[in-house]
């Protein structure tokens, strides 16, 4: 038996279960005991707040709640950057009703998708997108270790703490990279830039930007002085390169402010709450020691704000790296920051307790906007649009676990797509508009035809028109596929009777056109 | 000042009378169900019939040669210099000015363009470099600038065009972007146009596209279902985009992009390769209406048997820029496009063991001409020995930026207030008067 024939038995095999699954008269067998226990993320404080949260969310049922898959699809989309495929819809209906949300977090937590899709977000913020001084800058290897630590779910502020004291080779220390990504090889100065290392920590860790008085004192206020940023830049004087990769030296650092005559020494100093900030240890060790300190504030606020914009596509306060440090700060990060506090920075926690609040769950319908505020409509972003167009087509999750074949073309396709869809680099949440070009790429382009043309053994477009029962469960299947949802009566009537009476080549055809229709709707192409 | 990350509605203005492009665009769109066309939909169809010549006003065409070009085998040789290919120079005519061995059917042209010898910029690395060149900074890890089409795109009122104003052709892995201006402002991407340009032609025929379009027309409806309509539509743009998209598939202008439909005397003048069909489509997209457009000729990073790889170079672009610039000037278009012909950086004078040059970013030159620049001029010299880093009259990449911006009638001391709230200068340069038509 050749490979390709034993792939495609297996394929259709797969996709018969699936759809005898979905449409068996029986309930589907229950999902695996791993998810019965508990909805908690790993710590005990966790269980706590989250069944309390479950507790004032049933005495207060959410008024104007979205539908159970709708919130599916928005988790999904946020926290592994892609549609849930059938096969997931099909589980996450078996679940009982008060545990799906909490069973779907645990199964994304468990999804290795997730904290690699994660991890890419974060890096954004950490280190922007280039690939920067390539001999001493392994920019995958530090996306994967930040994957890896978001797996194990390690504190944030261990992260942090791990990024700003880094020490060593680049290759063999992927946390290095964070400093080394900041190396100018034309410049004269050797090592990480002081600046761009104090316009990332203030920005990605503190959402302040201190860096705008890099050249001269704050012109929209008295907040900052210049000083304030190069004090800060001059925590990393002593980080050098050697012969051992990145180490500490006793290097100071020199500026020359506006107006002053000769460059002069910078102290090392913190731009507030001075207090907090260790009389002991390295430059680096005791910056990273201020900047997570749990009575830190603008810590806590910054991750509840990045982890927010994740969720939403949208900050709470925007842009997403410059909340006021004085605020005023809207109720929910304030409410948010205390509990990723309390709970030891878990990003689980925090981001289970976002899933769990009315804001996410409330519908994004309204005939009126300026009424309680909706949930925002947000365009996906390049790289969800991808993946949901690549899951779209495939019944079954695209994931860790799938077929080798399966995943090379699923990074493949989504490469070249998102190359000519546009990456939007760091401007993670700038909300630009939506371009010809990206409208031509979904309606014309390679990805979208070659993921829904007849092809029984890699696309559900075929597979559906094949092995489905009947009309009305084709179509089902389809907006399942793509939509996360089933369509409505005017839609199945539609759609059925454009299939009756059709075979074959023309059922496929017809199934293509669907998946087109489908996938170039506003429904799509938007989280909502 | 303009609004950022919004993408402008086109100028809905000299819509003229009905013209069959009109009617049949009308009728497709009916014909495809599209209920949902409002009257500005209409209006658009209505623009497709736009003369564009009268719109058309400045443009740009940026021939990127990436890798980083040797001025010593490109324009600015040194005969005298040992071990320098440059000793093969020819004369122009120009007193005093030779260009590398080559390059003769553009020397013949020097009158009509002028050349700088001495950019410099502080960037040795090709990411990094091909940044500070398109955009005019220096990267930033706070912001990221938008391309010079891009600025020129926002900053220049919007014609009656049914095709992206912003086009990259042969684009490798750093095309022009939008940068703080946002995606809207991309550059439009295609490959050799002599190929199919992918994704403005259907995959499917025409009667399948519309049963497609009907199908899109009833899962829009079932969304909308408890929506506002008039806040989707204006809050997503989605529709819009899609019409303006259907609009380019079945714009005539689309041809312009096909340098198959371009006479066989017009092709084989610019060279029978992609980089010379990228220069014919250029020409034919300006004439179009397309405000900035970008060819890329790769392979100039010669760090290995220099000569050679610059020869082979240089063979491909004299006939497709000398060509370029004959046919904008043949067709009076020279006046208002300007013609820019540079890379990232250029090549070090002193050739490495493997005889090949490395990075240069100390003295490397750049070809300027059309849109207001003065031909025959030359800016800068480098030192003829290769030894002296500093070049004389030095021209920095920002400062041609400001030349370029003030030559096309953008004010470049003027602040943009980026997205996340800081004002940016459209460049921080100092226009290089020297080389203004007026000076």
């Amino acid at each position: 038996m050749t490979r390709l024939t034993f792939i495609s038995l297996w394929m259709l095999t797969t996709v018969s279960l699936v759809l005898f699954w979905l449409y068996q008269d029986k309930p589907y067998p229950p999902s695996a005991p791993k998810f019965e226990a508990t909805t908690n993320t790993g710590k005990t404080h966790d269980k706590q707040s989250t069944s309390s949260l479950t507790q004032s969310l049933e005495r207060n049922p959410i008024q104007n709640r979205a539908s159970d898959l709708e919130i599916l699809r928005r988790l999904s989309m946020a926290l592994t950057g892609t549609i849930p495929s059938v096969e997931w819809i099909r589980d996450y209906e078996a679940w009982p009703e008060d545990q799906r949300i909490g069973l779907a977090l645990e199964r994304i937590f468990d999804d290795r998708r997730s904290s690699d899709y994660l991890a890419e977000r974060f890096a954004r913020a950490f280190v922007g997108v280039e690939n920067g001084p390539f001999l001493v800058y392994r920019r995958r290897r530090m996306v994967d270790d930040l994957s890896e630590m978001i797996h194990a779910n390690r504190p944030y502020d261990q992260i942090v703490k791990k990024l700003i004291t880094a020490k060593g080779i680049w290759t063999s220390k992927p946390e290095v990279n964070f400093l080394t990504a900041t190396i100018d090889p034309n410049n004269d100065k050797e090592g990480p830039d002081e600046i761009k290392l104090a316009a990332r920590v203030s920005r990605a860790f503190l959402g302040i930007r201190i860096d705008c008085v890099q050249c001269h004192d704050d012109m929209f206020g008295d907040r900052w002085k210049q000083k304030d940023f190069h004090q800060m830049a001059s925590f990393f004087s002593g980080a050098e390169m050697s012969l051992t990769g990145l180490t500490e030296s006793e290097k100071t650092y020199e500026y020359r402010y506006k107006r002053h005559p000769a460059p002069e020494l910078v102290p090392p100093k913190v731009p507030f709450n001075e207090s907090l900030l260790p009389a002991e240890g390295s430059l680096r060790e005791r910056l990273a020691a201020w900047v997570t300190h749990p009575e830190n504030k603008p810590f806590a606020r910054a991750l509840v704000n990045r982890v927010w914009a994740m969720m939403f596509n949208k900050p709470l306060v925007n842009p997403v790296d410059s909340i006021p440090v004085e605020g005023p700060f809207p109720e929910a990060l304030e409410s948010l920051a205390n509990e990723a506090i309390a709970s030891g920075f878990d990003l689980r926690h925090l981001i289970t307790m976002i899933a769990n609040s009315s804001r996410f769950q409330i519908t994004s319908r309204t005939l009126d906007q300026s009424e309680n505020p909706p949930f925002p409509m947000t365009r996906l972003r390049p790289e969800q649009v991808a993946g949901s167009i690549i899951q779209s087509a495939s019944l079954e999750t695209v994931d860790a676990d799938s077929h080798i074949l399966s995943r090379v073309i699923r990074i493949l396709q989504q490469g070249e797509f998102i190359k000519r869809y546009g990456d939007a680099g760091e401007d993670e949440f700038a909300g630009t508009g939506g371009t010809i070009p990206q409208r031509l790429t979904v309606m014309n382009g390679k990805l979208v035809e070659e993921r829904t043309e007849e092809n029984l053994v890699m696309n559900a477009a075929t597979r559906i028109s094949t092995l489905a029962p009947n009309d009305s469960v084709a179509v089902e299947m389809a907006y399942l596929a793509t939509l996360t949802r089933r369509p409505t009566e005017s839609e199945t009537q539609y759609f059925t009777d454009r299939f009756r009476g059709k075979k074959k080549k023309k059922r496929a055809t017809e199934m293509q056109d669907l998946f087109w229709s489908l996938i170039n709707s506003t429904e799509f192409a938007w989280n909502h | 000042m303009e609004p950022l990350n919004h993408m402008k509605r086109p100028s809905l203005h000299h819509c003229a009378s009905t013209t069959s492009n009109r009617r049949q665009f009308l009728k497709t769109t009916t014909a495809a169900g599209m209920a949902w066309m409002n009257p500005l939909a209409q209006q658009l169809a209505r623009c497709a019939e736009n003369d564009v010549s009268e719109t058309r006003g400045k443009a740009i065409i940026l021939l990127w040669m990436a890798g980083g070009p040797s001025q010593l085998e490109t324009f600015d040789p040194h005969p005298s210099q040992n071990g320098s290919e440059g000793r093969k120079a020819i004369s122009t005519p120009l007193k005093h000015l030779q260009l590398a061995k080559g390059l003769e059917e553009v020397a013949e042209l020097m009158n009509d363009v002028s050349l700088i010898r001495s950019m410099v910029s502080q960037e040795g690395d090709h990411e990094r470099a091909v940044y500070n060149v398109k955009t005019g900074y220096r990267p930033n890890p706070t912001v990221v600038h938008p391309s010079l089409g891009s600025i020129i795109c926002h900053e220049l009122p919007e014609n009656a065009v049914e095709i992206p104003r912003h086009v990259s052709i042969l684009p490798n892995e750093w095309p022009a972007r939008g940068g703080y201006l946002g995606a809207t402002y991309d550059a439009f991407q295609i490959g050799d146009p002599g190929q199919r340009i992918p994704d403005v032609i259907s995959p499917v025929s025409k009667e399948r596209l519309e049963r497609r379009l009907q199908g899109l027309d009833v899962v829009e409806r079932a969304f909308l279902k408890g929506r506002d309509p008039e806040w989707i539509a204006s809050h997503t743009r989605h529709r819009a985009t899609i019409d303006e998209a259907l609009k380019m598939m079945d714009s005539d202008q689309i041809k312009a992009f096909d340098v198959n439909l371009a006479t066989a005397t017009e092709r084989n003048a610019y060279g029978d390769t992609a980089f010379g069909r990228g220069c014919l489509a250029a020409r034919r997209l300006i004439e179009t209406g397309v405000r900035c457009v970008e060819v890329t000729l790769s392979g100039w990073d010669s760090h290995v048997n220099n000569h050679e790889t610059q020869s082979k170079r240089v063979a491909t672009l004299a006939p497709a820029l000398a060509a370029l610039i004959r046919d904008l000037k043949e067709r009076e278009l020279l006046e208002n496009t300007m013609v820019l012909c540079g890379g990232e950086f250029g090549r070090s004078p002193e050739l490495n063991p493997l005889e090949g040059r490395d990075h240069w970013p100390h003295g490397f030159s750049f070809l300027i001409g059309g849109g207001g620049i003065a031909g025959g001029k030359v800016i800068g010299a480098t030192d003829p020995e290769g030894i002296r880093k500093q070049p004389e009259n030095p021209v920095r990449v920002q400062d041609l930026h400001a030349t370029i911006q003030h030559c096309l009638g953008v004010d470049s001391e003027k602040e943009i207030i980026t997205p996340v709230g800081r004002p940016i200068f459209l460049s921080e340069g100092n226009v290089a008067r020297e080389l203004l038509v007026t000076s």
